[in-house]
């Protein structure tokens, strides 16, 4: 492995202000490792060579005229691909937008493009971001870097991927109900989910609008804090974007204390039919804050047991309608005889370009939302998200931050889920109640399960635009953990080969 | 006894209109676009009002201001907190194929319209309920090609024009209005009138009911007379002026009369006016409840005006359409039958401007109501789409009045404006339509039209001076009208020393 993809974004960030290393470089390297071993992890869906190329040597030739650039400027990304980049493909993981080329720039991308990040390429994901395994990607599945023959977790398992296997020191993903967390759990990676509307969704191809959030990945909490730095700010084009000023993420993953604080454990995401591993890591980590100072209790959440069936009505209604527009009459596939009418071809297109789970949860979503079905089913479902809210609002008068396992289980088996939807679905568990709520919740590798020597994550959550506080615990929690193992979680990855 | 008056004999008609007002607001509801009107296909768009994946709304804040004075001019109810909804259908006009509207949470609702209209009683008001003003967006324009009825059916292809996706449209529901009796075509025509008018008085919408800024759907039923329960309504579409209004629901209350005085029932459905014919036909069937899933828009906050912004609003309101129209009635010296048809034709604003101008008041009234609204009648258009300016009557007018135009020569200006040839100056230098009262370009025309008639030449010398007329006829015969009539015969006169 060159020794320029083992470095951090901050780390890398370092040696390109200092000059001793160019962004072209850097570049160059990641590039070489990811055409060396992408096909075994199969985290890209497009590489875009020279694209990143152009925009490393933009950077570099912009510090040679001494241009103020931002701190991550020439520093290496990967992007998932449901977020536009302008002329660049953005596949959502569907066949159905197979060949478009947007004509704009998300917010997101905007705002990387400011701070001179480099976007090596788009990566891989569950079809408009529905799954937890990357499995229900139209293209291919992505493994696990730690191992080929798991999930990387979903739907940002590429860029989950990306980041634990070098190929990218930072990634973007997106999480709806889990969809950042539980991939940086399954392998060994932070990624966090800012409060919603603290990241423009401006450019997000919607999957369940009310609860999409773009978030950063890194292979530390400082990389991920930097990053969410530059991604997150109002956005006027997001009338659901918040005009707040941006926490400062950035100071709080440096500080690493946690002295006085008050942590609430969630009694409800524990127990029966969770993985002991993954338990133990979690009760390890229980102790560890507390031996940091840290007041740590039980904190109830009566309405989280609800979170699931209430998540899995929302989100597919509000899919329903969003998916609408592929239909075959402006861009992307259409399937056309020349010979059916408009309502044929909507049809047609749609019966081919999507994926069984996105039917299927088209038609969750329909049915929900069908007049006679509505108040049962979708009205219900608001009504509980508000009362899952309502505990959380309630647990902050008493914590200042809540934490519980990201995820049941570490990464298991491709193939092993892929006929049986609710064992999927219930990978999100413990996700599912801050996404419901709007708030932000990150996660950090906290070991590997005793079992299957597979990582583990840390969920930390905190109150609506206080995404301040996780990121002190997460920082606070890796420094400890660092000095314990004498390096990250991830540089106890198996080497997936190459010049190493 | 006519079809018409059999049918209000035995049946008492419910009616029913839903009003799509555009709204001139410089961008469109939810996104930055232009929103002029027959710009180049598709060049008005972004990614927002094309629905592109990943695109997102912000709603137009003058689009919600004027939704709320519309519902405060309307008498109605503000709420407090109102949200968009998805209606969710395909289509592809559509390109999010659901519209951004509102549901059961509307800007505005309960509010009301008085119109009048003349009975045989005299004048009598009626009271038009208003159920809701809500807010939505406009969809693209569809053009069938290829096939004989421009309809999508038998079509070769479709083509779709963006520029109007996203537009802000405002529709007003009234709520439904009985006791109208024979006067139904009369009250909604009236009703639409009023509102038009209200609408350009508040300088939210172009209200041109022929570009399609002002739609108009009419709901009506019948009711045995006698009976408490109302019948099955049908709703009428593509009814595009206010003549039309009238039309439709009369058309439509003769033929429902027919349908029940066969035994048959009314079915629900949607029926299209043909301007042609002046009746409506049939189209797509309502029977099946439509399912548009209507949902809480997630991608727009919710609307909470505060009251003080709303009685901020309230206070800069114009006056209403009925009080101005009798202020300005008495100003102008217009006896109420004269303002009332001012009003309807839709010329209050035009005269108003071209008093502004320097015109007689009656002169205005004259050339607006006479041959302007001939000529729009002829076109079937508003008189505002006429290309001739209120500065251009006011000009003619001052001619007319100066005697440097015959009322003859002035219509040929306008004839000429109307074609695009320039203003009135313009016109008359180009075409040489000035009064000719020159002598020495007269002389040699009443020289000529003196030897034409020679009779009449005799009886004036003899001293029967109203023989005169047949000769003054001739010259201004022979100057194509252009002479000044007066000094025509004078000079006749003077020629044949009488
Ligand atoms: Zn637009």
């Amino acid at each position: 492995m060159s020794d320029l993809t083992k470095l951090s974004a901050f780390e890398l960030s370092q040696q390109l202000q200092a000059g001793s290393v160019s962004a072209e470089e850097v570049t160059n390297a990641h590039l070489d490792r990811i055409e060396e071993l992408d096909k075994k992890v199969q985290s890209f869906l497009h590489i875009d060579k020279t694209g990143a190329l152009k925009q490393a040597k933009e950077v570099d030739s912009k510090r040679k005229e001494k241009q103020k650039l931002s701190k991550l400027a020439g520093v290496p990304l990967a992007l998932k691909d449901v977020l536009t980049q302008k002329d660049v493909p953005t596949t959502c993981g569907s066949k159905i937008l197979e060949g478009w080329l947007p004509p704009y720039d998300s917010t997101v991308v905007k705002n990387l493009k400011n701070a001179g990040i480099v976007i090596l390429g788009k990566t891989n994901m569950d079809e408009f971001a529905m799954g937890s395994s990357t499995e229900n990607s139209a293209y291919f599945s992505t493994k696990n870097p730690w191992d080929l023959t798991k999930i990387p977790g979903g739907s940002s398992g590429g860029s989950s991927a990306a980041v634990s296997a070098f190929f990218a020191p930072l990634s973007i993903g997106t999480d709806t109900g889990g969809s950042i967390r539980q991939p940086a759990a399954v392998t060994g990676i932070v990624g966090a989910k800012p409060t919603y509307g603290g990241v423009s969704r401006y450019g997000l191809v919607a999957f369940a609008s009310s609860l999409d959030q773009a978030g950063p990945f890194a292979r530390t909490v400082l990389d991920c804090a930097m990053l969410h730095e530059v991604m997150a700010g109002h956005d006027p084009k997001d009338s659901t974007s918040i005009n707040q000023r941006v926490p400062d993420v950035v100071a709080a993953a440096q500080m690493q204390d946690v002295k006085g604080m008050k942590i609430g454990y969630i009694k409800e995401l524990n127990g029966k039919g969770w993985q002991p591993g993954v338990i133990n890591r979690f009760n390890e980590s229980i102790e560890l804050l507390k031996s940091m100072g840290a007041e740590v209790k039980e904190i109830s959440l009566p309405h989280s047991i609800y979170a699931l069936a209430t998540y899995y009505l929302i989100a597919p209604s509000e899919a329903s309608s969003n998916l609408a527009r592929f239909d075959g009459m402006r861009y992307g596939l259409r399937v056309d005889d020349g010979n059916s009418s408009a309502e044929e071809v909507m049809n047609k297109t749609r019966e081919k370009g999507f994926g069984k789970e996105v039917k299927r949860r088209i038609m969750i979503g329909t049915y929900a939302l069908s007049s006679g079905y509505y108040d049962a089913y979708y009205a219900q479902a608001q009504k509980v998200r508000a009362l899952i809210a309502q505990d959380l609002t309630d647990a902050f008068k008493e914590v200042d931050v809540l934490i519980s396992p990201t995820s049941p289980t570490t990464a298991w088996g491709l193939g092993e889920r892929v006929n049986d939807p609710m064992a999927m679905y219930l990978a999100d568990l413990a996700t599912l109640p801050p996404s419901l709520a709007g708030i932000p919740a990150m996660s950090v590798p906290i070991g590997l399960a005793d079992e299957d020597k597979l990582p583990v994550g840390l969920q930390i959550i905190a109150p609506f635009m206080q995404d301040d506080r996780m990121y002190r615990v997460g920082g606070a929690v890796e420094a400890s953990l660092k000095s314990k193992w004498n390096g990250l979680l991830i540089d106890q990855i198996p080497t997936l080969g190459g010049a190493s | 006894m006519s079809s018409y008056s059999d049918a209000i004999n035995k049946y008492d008609p419910v009616l029913g209109l839903e009003t799509h007002v555009e709204l001139s607001t410089k961008s469109k509801m939810f996104c930055g676009c232009a929103t002029d009107f027959g710009a180049e296909p598709n060049t008005q768009t972004c990614p927002t009002c094309l629905g592109l994946p990943g695109s997102l709304p912000v709603a137009n804040k003058i689009g919600i201001e004027s939704t709320i004075r519309i519902g405060l001019a309307l008498n109605c109810t503000i709420a407090t907190y109102s949200r968009f909804a998805r209606k969710n259908y395909f289509y592809p006009d559509m390109p999010k194929d659901f519209q951004t509207s509102q549901y059961d949470e509307p800007l505005c609702s309960n509010g009301y319209l008085d119109v009048l209209v003349d009975t045989e009683e005299g004048s009598k008001n009626f009271r038009v309920e208003i159920e809701r003003v809500h807010l939505e967006e406009d969809t693209g324009k569809l053009t069938h090609a290829g096939g004989a009825t421009g309809r999508i059916h038998g079509a070769n292809y479709s083509l779709v024009d963006y520029n109007r996706a996203g537009i802000a449209l405002v529709e007003i529901v009234t709520k439904p209005v009985p006791d109208t009796g024979e006067y139904a075509p009369l009250v909604a025509k009236a009703y639409v009138t009023e509102l038009r008018d209200l609408l350009r008085g508040l300088g939210v919408s172009d209200v041109r009911m022929e570009e399609g800024s002002l739609r108009c759907d009419v709901n009506l039923s019948l009711t045995p007379k006698g009976s408490k329960t109302w019948g099955t309504r049908t709703e009428t579409k593509n009814v595009n002026s206010l003549r039309s209004v009238e039309r439709a629901i009369k058309s439509e209350i003769e033929r429902q009369a027919i349908e029940l005085n066969n035994g048959n029932t009314i079915k629900q459905e949607t029926r299209h006016f043909q301007e042609d014919t002046g009746t409506t036909r049939s189209g797509r069937s309502k029977e099946v409840a439509e399912e548009y899933r209507y949902f809480p828009e997630p991608d727009l906050v919710p609307i909470a005006p505060d009251s003080k912004w709303i009685e901020e609003l309230r206070s800069q309101l114009p006056e209403q359409p009925s009080i101005g129209r009798a202020r300005l009635a008495k100003e102008w010296g217009f006896t109420d039958l004269e303002m009332r048809d001012v009003a309807t034709l839709g010329a209050v604003d035009l005269i108003a401007e071209t008093i502004s101008f320097g015109a007689s008041p009656s002169a205005a009234r004259k050339w607006w109501a006479g041959e302007l609204a001939r000529k729009a009648s002829e076109d079937g258009v508003d008189l505002t789409v006429l290309k001739i300016s209120a500065k251009d009557i006011a000009r003619i007018d001052v001619l007319v009045t100066e005697g440097k135009l015959t009322d003859k020569l002035a219509r040929q200006v306008i004839e000429a404006i109307l074609i695009g040839e320039g203003n009135p100056d313009e016109v008359i230098a180009k075409r040489n339509l000035a009064v000719v009262s020159d002598d020495s370009a007269l002389l040699p025309a009443i020289k000529e039209a003196i030897e034409a008639n020679p009779e009449a030449a005799a009886k004036i010398k003899e001293g029967k001076v109203q023989v005169v007329g047949v000769i003054v006829g001739a010259v201004m015969k022979k100057t194509g009208g252009s002479a000044d009539a007066a000094k025509v015969r004078e000079l006749v006169l003077k020629t044949l020393g009488s």
